[in-house]
């Protein structure tokens, strides 16, 4: 019997991940002696955990950072530690930090204090990690399954409530039908071009040994559908709304982030690294994609009564950005996306933020009526929901107008210029709704009492950093955007 | 001989498969599955694929099937759904897309007959045990096979979080 | 030999019916047991290509697809659990997925 050669095991490749998963582990094991002090040599109270999961984020962040620099590829070739993985990772840990953050608050509000949330949180954001990390389709294949499982258990972790597990139901219903599509795709490519390595795979495009480029296409096709789910784009993005209004707030927030984010990361790896190719023969059909997600999303947006819907709805149009730079395939468009996904992770979690602090157990002050008047009351609560609303619309000098501003110049120097006009015409569109909540917000008269706010100092941090980082990517945008261009995957 | 096996398991699935999503009663349903999936660890073993076929047995028709059998047992699911109704979009729908499903594989089968992928190659005499897919399992693909690990520990906190009547 | 096409032309045919299962069942549960279905017909194409490519990975993506549906199938079924305690009804228009 020959024995097994043992593999080469480069551990610092997936340093962020172990941190992750060993953080959540000890999450898990923490929580069992709560009950039974006597086996502890120390005291561990349950209010204590939620901290040792952002602790562990922080590092896992900080373990991120140290990956910039030279590719390295371990595993044999299932990852690639590069820029565009590393930065992918930093925007994950950020916002899987500020979810912590605002959840301590929340989740003990809403009696849902178990320490399994904040051990489902990190699996899920090791999983978004894997599917940036991805050079294959297997690990990209596991990194979404990782993140999706961990996904529906949280969406419906408010197990009381009706509204909660409908959510989760759909969730899991929709999800698992899109990875079938997904997997079928893949099947193809691999068939086409019999690997399933990405690189392989372009090598087999790019030296035109395919064994039958009919099946490489279907294949593509199907990839998309299974993709464009997990990101949420038009047509498929029917479960939105619905999962965003029904899951706890704090995991709402989290969702419209890592995930969509994480679903990029993998969109654009496959797309760019292994299908770069035949990049003539998808771009027609994500260009369609791109412009029924602006307008679709956008213009239901308009009709949105209720906050979380509408927020599922900006979404949804903002995917459908992130895909415009997808068609330009090229580096401003690479680039812009990495800029564009840190931007939309502070403003996107702090209007969150801002959701949750005026809710109440039982009450959450959803409709956006119950946000007139708030900056008579709250003028610094009001100004931060204007800050993120005008950032979400575009208005410059906020983050969110130079996320647009570089995807659309990337798709009019890719040629693209009809597709970047349809976003434009959006963007316009977008403002409208936006500015209704400010005008809700600063004009109009109060039709409910506002009590007295009770934030406590990590919701109040969140709260901060998302201001602060919405500013300053805004106004200071050059340093980031270094970083960004040396990360991009051209 | 192998052709006739192929068309017995091949039809017998697509057949039981039929049956499956027409069938009124879940039980029905279930046991239409696992036969299905019978005959594609037939289809396996016929692939080379011995260790998959094992697999099938034990974990898909074995373990999977059997929870929701027990599901439906639990819950005490009855066949009153009338079938068809009210979902009429989506028959519109799911025509067209079958259509469009027909012509994307006549298409692909034309040419994939051309192609010499058909026949297929040589395949060495050990392809597809358990020796030498646990090999690779646990070198090349190492780090997948852990991540699944981690995979499986978050289904068995989602099911216990999701399903127990009262957490502490 | 049985060539490629046929093996293919199964698996596809398995993979229509799940996708018919989705769209047109309306019992939870039936949904479920379709995608199932659709795991399965991928499952025979990566084996099928498998062979023909002379190449195990295809062995390796289904094997990850079984731990993956096993996994599916525990959480989806507690959700199904959850729903249930809180609203006794198995059918996807009653529990307002009728928008599926």
């Amino acid at each position: 019997m020959e024995m097994i050669q043992t593999p080469e095991i480069n551990l610092s490749a997936i340093c962020h991940i172990l941190t992750l998963c060993v953080t959540g582990l000890l999450i898990l094991v923490l929580d069992l002696f709560i009950n039974d002090q006597k086996l502890l040599p120390f005291k561990i109270d349950k209010k204590l955990l939620p901290y040792v999961a952002l602790g562990g984020v922080i590092l896992a962040g900080i373990s991120s950072m140290n990956d910039f620099g030279p590719a390295v590829y371990a595993f044999n070739n299932t990852i690639a530690a590069d820029n565009f993985a590393a930065f992918f990772n930093v925007i994950f840990c950020i916002g899987t930090a500020l979810t912590i953050m605002i959840s301590i608050n929340y989740m003990e509000q809403e009696d849902l204090n178990h320490s399994e949330y904040y051990a489902l949180l990190l699996f899920a954001t090791a999983g978004m990690m894997l599917m940036a990390l991805a050079a294959s389709l297997i690990t990209v294949f596991l990194g979404l399954e990782l993140m999706s499982i961990s996904l529906y258990i949280l969406a419906g972790f408010n197990r009381a409530k009706v509204e909660s597990t409908e959510s989760a139901l759909k969730y899991f219903l929709l999800g698992a039908f899109a990875t079938g599509f997904l997997l079928y795709g893949m099947a193809l490519i691999y068939g086409a071009t019999g690997s399933t390595n990405l690189k392989e795979i372009a090598a087999a495009i790019k030296g035109d040994t395919l064994n039958s480029a009919t099946l490489l296409y279907l294949g593509t096709g199907l990839m998309v559908i299974g993709l464009g789910f997990k990101v949420a784009s038009v047509p498929f993005h029917m479960w939105t709304p619905d999962v965003y209004e029904g899951a706890p707030t704090a995991i709402t927030a989290f969702m419209s982030v890592g995930p969509k984010a994480a679903g990029f990361a993998a969109f654009f790896r496959v797309f760019l690294v292994g299908l770069g190719g035949i990049t003539d023969h998808w771009v027609s059909l994500i260009w369609v994609i791109a412009a029924l997600t602006m307008t679709v999303g956008n213009l239901t947006a308009l009709a949105q009564t209720n906050i979380k819907r509408m927020l599922a709805y900006s979404s949804i149009s903002h995917a459908g950005y992130v895909l415009v730079a997808l068609v330009a395939a090229n580096e401003i468009g690479s680039t812009a996306v990495l800029y564009y996904m840190l931007a939309y992770a502070f403003m996107n979690i702090g209007a969150f933020t801002v959701v949750i602090v005026l809710g109440k157990k039982g009450e959450e002050n959803l409709n956006l009526e119950d946000y007139s008047g708030l900056a008579s009351r709250h003028p610094l609560l009001g100004f931060t929901m204007a800050v993120f609303m005008f950032s979400l619309a575009g208005i410059p000098p906020l983050a969110g107008f130079f996320g647009k501003f570089y995807i659309f110049s990337a798709a009019i120097k890719a040629g693209y210029v009809g597709l970047a006009v349809i976003g434009l015409l959006n963007s316009v569109v977008a403002v409208f709704y936006y500015l209704r909540i400010t005008v809700l917000i600063y004009i109009k008269d109060p039709v409910r009492e506002f009590p007295p706010l009770s934030i406590s100092p990590f919701t109040l941090a969140a709260l901060v950093i998302a201001v602060i980082g919405t500013i300053q990517l805004g106004i200071f945008p050059s340093w980031i955007l270094e970083i960004a261009q040396s990360s991009s995957l051209f | 001989m192998e052709l006739l096996i192929f068309f017995i398991f091949g039809g017998v699935a697509v057949l039981a498969a039929f049956l499956m999503i027409i069938s009124w009663n879940p039980v029905a349903a279930v046991l239409n599955m696992i036969l299905v999936m019978f005959c594609l660890a037939g289809l396996f073993v016929l692939l080379n694929a011995h260790f998959i076929a094992a697999i099938q047995i034990l974990v898909y028709a074995g373990a999977i099937m059997v929870l929701f059998m027990f599901i439906i047992m639990l819950l005490n699911l009855r066949g009153n759904e009338p079938i068809w109704k009210s979902r009429d979009k989506n028959v519109l729908l799911s025509f067209l897309g079958f259509l469009l499903a027909v012509g994307a594989f006549i298409k692909l089968f034309s040419t994939l007959k051309a192609s010499g992928l058909n026949q297929g190659t040589q395949i060495g005499e050990d392809f597809g045990t358990t020796a030498l897919v646990g090999k690779i399992l646990f070198t090349d693909y190492l780090l997948p096979f852990e991540i699944a690990s981690i995979l499986l520990l978050v289904a068995i906190i989602g099911a216990v979080m999701l399903a127990k009547t009262k957490i502490d | 030999m049985v060539p490629l096409t046929h093996y293919l032309l199964v698996s596809a045919i398995l993979f229509s019916l799940g996708v018919a299962g989705v769209m047109l069942r309306r019992n939870v549960i039936m949904i479920f047991m379709s995608i199932e279905l659709m795991l399965n017909a991928v499952n025979l194409t990566f084996v099928a290509f498998s062979k023909f490519l002379n190449n195990l990975d295809g062995h390796i993506f289904t094997f990850m697809v079984m731990t993956v549906a096993a996994a599916e199938a525990a959480v989806g079924l507690a959700i199904v659990i959850a729903i249930f305690r809180n609203k006794p009804t198995a059918n996807v228009d009653e529990i307002n997925l009728l928008k599926l």
